[in-house]
């Protein structure tokens, strides 16, 4: 299998502050990652970082994905090579609808607002994107966009984090789809992703290859998702 | 009605707002009338579509136009409960329109008033029959025509009793760009009754704009005040004013682009004279490099009344000024009267988060730009004018 992101070296800072202190990480064509770590750990910048955003400054490093080095793109230009993110805390988008930020990214929008309803999105299209949201709103919304853009790797910062628990199952089943298989449009993908996680729910719904556990903001540790994840249930994320 | 030399000593009084406008800059008269029998074949047809009247008047209770001075086209189309005619056929037919004409605007108020008065400003007399609620928008349309020419109209407006009328209101420049547009609008609602008037306004780069609105609403009734603005115009001023009467209410909703050489400064003020009254102004603009003045005031003086005052403003582009400027005055204690204004540019976060799903960043800021306009809240706009607004916005050159 091919490289379909590389991070080599990767430091990074944001409000003058050093986040990311040479992060080397390299995720398979296809492959299904899990990150750990505590908080404070540099996991979300670690994401904004290979999504583009401005907040973050790259000092040192490269990122690269499919190939190519994409450290100095701007954000669009990233998403529209196949990267795609959901955030944890998305922004209020005042004035933008859901379904015409939909409309505006997907080359099938008519097909994927008339799903709506199967994400229990459908009487949010008209609505300003995340405003006055819940938790579990802002997840649902977010995989709606995702199945929208249909990116070929995808971040996912938290998916269950602020979600109760009947509606996990549906986002948990919902990120399967967007990440595997889409049993309607009987679409056989198999994306690659990054996944932060603090309580292993989602990986009830993922088959993770790979874990990875981030301290002070480098790779600390890799090895088996369930295997890390016992490991910090029993003893934390030690020294 | 005052001594005519009063008014003419207002001649020299200055707007209380706005850059203060050469009156003898405009020398040329316009008293020729123009004559538009079929609208739809009309020259003026694209002039007059372009601010939301259409021409074959579907869905529409009538029309009447106005080309600089004098009136080009009236077509009533409902025969019972609406009244539509010159203002002067109506001082005729009415023995001077006694209780109206002249009683809710000043004629002293600043040169432009008394500009009208002296000259005799014909306009649109529209009236609504106590008890007749008036299906489709009445359209009017006021068009601009000629260079350094003043269009001096008066329109008056009556809603009696339990009744309720939408009107839309176009005004634009055909053959004229350095012209002066002075419309004195007197509007009166009775009890029980609703008024919407919605204006969309498409000027020329050098038209001076000073509209002079004033609405006196009875008892618990409603007036809508729309006005939008999205190409680039000299310099606009208008301040329009409502006085509340018992239970009564009062919108305000404001959408300007202030494009570079542009002075746009507008809003709505509102008396809360009756017992819980209430009102709501909102103002969304856009600087993209103009002078952008967003104004709301709100005086307080009935038991209960109560309002709220929002200014939003994005600016896009340097080189110009936004100022937003939110007045509560409170007489009572009694009253319960809020505002917010934001003035700045648009947040990065929210950019770059549509910029991940694929956008450029160009196309991020104007669906960010669009968005803030369209969904400017205007409640009580007509759903005829609402896709009309939304693709004059979707057309409107900002961020792209």
């Amino acid at each position: 299998m091919t490289d379909m992101l590389k991070i080599t070296d990767l430091h990074a800072e944001a409000g003058g502050r050093e986040i990311l202190k040479g992060v080397n990480l390299t995720i398979k064509e296809g492959e299904t990652c899990v990150l750990f770590g505590p908080n404070g750990s540099g996991k979300s910048t670690l994401l904004a970082c290979i999504m583009g955003y401005s907040s973050i400054t790259v000092t040192k490093g490269r990122i690269e994905f499919k190939g190519t080095d994409i450290t100095d793109l701007p954000v669009d230009e990233r998403a529209k090579l196949g990267i795609g993110m959901m955030m944890q805390r998305p922004p209020n988008v005042y004035g933008v609808k859901l379904s015409t930020l939909i409309k505006a990214s997907s080359d099938d929008a008519e097909t994927v607002l008339a799903d709506a309803n199967k994400f229990h999105m459908d009487r949010f299209l008209d609505r300003e994107i995340n405003v006055g949201f819940s938790g579990g709103e802002i997840k649902r919304s977010e995989l709606l966009q995702l199945t929208a853009q249909k990116p070929e790797f995808i971040l996912l910062d938290e998916p269950e984090s602020g979600v109760d628990l009947e509606s996990i199952d549906l986002i948990g089943k919902k990120v399967h789809d967007l990440l595997y298989y889409n049993a309607e449009s009987n679409d056989n993908r198999h994306v690659s992703s990054l996944v932060i996680t603090h309580t292993g729910q989602i990986m009830d719904y993922i088959g993770a290859e790979t874990a990875y556990i981030m301290k002070e903001g480098k790779i600390a540790r890799s090895g088996k998702p369930f295997e890390l994840l016992k490991e910090i249930r029993e003893i934390g994320y030690g020294e | 009605m005052p001594e005519s030399q009063t008014v003419r000593e207002a001649l020299n009084k200055k707007g209380a707002y706005g850059k203060d406008l050469d009156l003898d800059h405009y020398d040329v008269k316009a008293d020729e009338t123009v004559k538009v029998d079929d609208l739809k074949s009309s020259e003026f047809k694209k002039y007059m579509e372009n601010v939301g009247v259409v021409a074959d008047e579907i869905e529409r209770s009538g029309t009447m136009m106005f080309i600089d001075n004098n009136p080009s086209h009236c077509s009533p189309r409902v025969q019972e409960g609406l009244e539509i005619m010159s203002v002067k056929e109506a001082l005729k037919k009415y023995d001077g329109l006694t209780d109206y004409y002249w009683k809710a605007v000043d004629p002293t108020k600043d040169k432009y008033t008394a500009k009208t008065y002296l000259e005799d400003g014909d306009g649109y007399f529209v009236r609504v029959k106590s008890g007749y609620h008036i299906k489709y928008p009445l359209q009017t349309c006021m068009l601009l025509n000629m260079n350094r020419a003043i269009q001096n109209v008066h329109n008056i407006v009556i809603v009696e009793d339990y009744a309720s009328l939408e009107m839309i209101t176009g005004c634009s420049t055909a053959h004229a760009d350095d012209a002066l547009h002075v419309g004195v609008s007197e509007m009166f609602i009775g009890d029980n009754s609703s008024l919407s008037f919605s204006m969309i306004h498409s000027w020329g780069k050098q038209t001076g704009v000073r509209p002079r609105t004033a609405t006196v609403v009875g008892k618990n009734s409603h007036y809508t005040n729309n006005y939008v603005i999205l190409n680039p115009v000299g310099s606009l001023q208008s301040f329009p004013v409502a006085f509340l009467g018992d239970e009564s209410s009062a919108t305000y909703n404001t959408m300007c682009i202030a494009h570079e050489n542009s002075e746009i400064d507008t809003g709505g003020m509102v008396y809360l004279n009756g017992k819980g009254s209430k009102a709501e102004i909102m103002s969304r603009s856009i600087s993209m490099g103009g002078k952008m003045t967003a104004r709301g005031r709100m005086i307080g003086n009935g038991v209960g009344a109560k309002g709220h005052l929002e200014c939003r403003s994005i600016i896009l582009k340097d080189g110009g000024t936004t100022l937003a400027v939110p007045e509560l005055e409170a007489h009572i204690a009694d009253v319960e009267m809020t505002h917010e204004a934001a003035v700045g540019k648009i947040a990065r976060d929210q950019i770059e988060y549509i910029m991940s799903r694929g956008l450029s960043e160009d196309e991020a800021v104007s669906m960010i730009v669009k968005g803030f306009l369209s969904g400017g809240s205007i409640n009580g706009l007509p759903p005829e004018l609402k896709k009309e607004l939304d693709e004059a916005i979707a057309a409107a050159n900002v961020g792209d």
